[in-house]
């Protein structure tokens, strides 16, 4: 294969994608994080119902604190499950 | 004074002008011990994630509070012994909120928001979605169709195809 131009490319490509996570709560204009807002929490909750690792959803270590205490203080009004079937 | 938040519960099987009374009671509890309450959110009678002393329904109630904290405890032992709350949490807040709330805002259509939300969740774990992208609907037609040049790039991205593979099983 002497094609080098898409082999050169394509790996170069997937390492920027890789790396290309960033909190989604520290970009400027980043939603507040709100235990009773159960429409941005959910989206970092299992479908079992149990909080999303920070290692999937790319939030950092400080904002994903916040986030566990709001889904668990979400889950006690019952806003949100603790388990889903 | 500090700041508080507080949500409590109230049984479904108590009207609405009796939740509001009863947010009237509380308040004044408040007021007398010297503080203030700047906002009440009435957010109804809400669907329950699960079952709470087998009620499937309950009436919601929001206040800001500014209060000392006398004041405070006295309305949480208030709301303790009081047979029609079933659950109440207070938060200490740096700042209040002046707007409503979001749930006040997202009001209506509450139950379809979260169908919504259950689908939309498959974008989180970005590995899976690319690596089917990638094998089935961009390399295999061209395998076919287009011989030389393409086909470098078709088999290269099955190779990292496999990778992201190798990685989700990690």
């Amino acid at each position: 294969m002497n094609t080098t131009r898409p082999v050169a490319a394509s790996p170069a490509r997937r390492a920027f994608f890789r790396r290309r996570k960033s909190c989604p709560f520290s970009v400027s204009g980043a939603p507040k994080i709100d235990y009773k807002d159960v429409k941005l929490l959910q989206r970092f909750v299992s479908e079992r119902g149990k909080i999303v690792p920070s290692r999937i959803t790319a939030v950092s270590n400080k904002k994903q604190r916040e986030l566990a205490q709001a889904i668990k203080r979400a889950r006690f009004l019952a806003l949100i499950p603790y388990v889903l079937q | 004074m500090p700041l508080y938040e507080n949500v409590f519960l109230v049984r479904p099987d108590v009207s609405a002008s009796q939740v509001e009374a009863l947010t009237k009671e509380f308040s004044t509890i408040i007021e007398e011990g010297g503080g203030s309450v700047p906002k009440v959110e009435h957010w109804g009678l809400r669907t329950l994630a699960y079952r709470i002393k087998k009620n499937r329904k309950a009436h919601y109630v929001l206040m800001n509070l500014d209060a000392p904290a006398d004041a405070l405890h006295e309305m949480e032992r208030n709301m303790r012994i009081h047979e029609d709350v079933m659950r109440h949490l207070t938060i200490r807040m740096e700042e209040l909120e002046e707007e409503p709330s979001v749930i006040m805002k997202s009001r209506g259509s509450r139950d379809d928001h979260r169908r919504e939300d259950r689908g939309g969740r498959g974008s989180r774990n970005d590995a899976k979605p690319r690596q089917q992208a990638t094998p089935t609907t961009a390399a295999a037609p061209q395998n076919e169709e287009v011989p030389a040049k393409e086909n470098a790039g078709a088999t290269e991205s099955v190779e990292s195809g496999d990778k992201a593979e190798a990685g989700d099983q990690k």
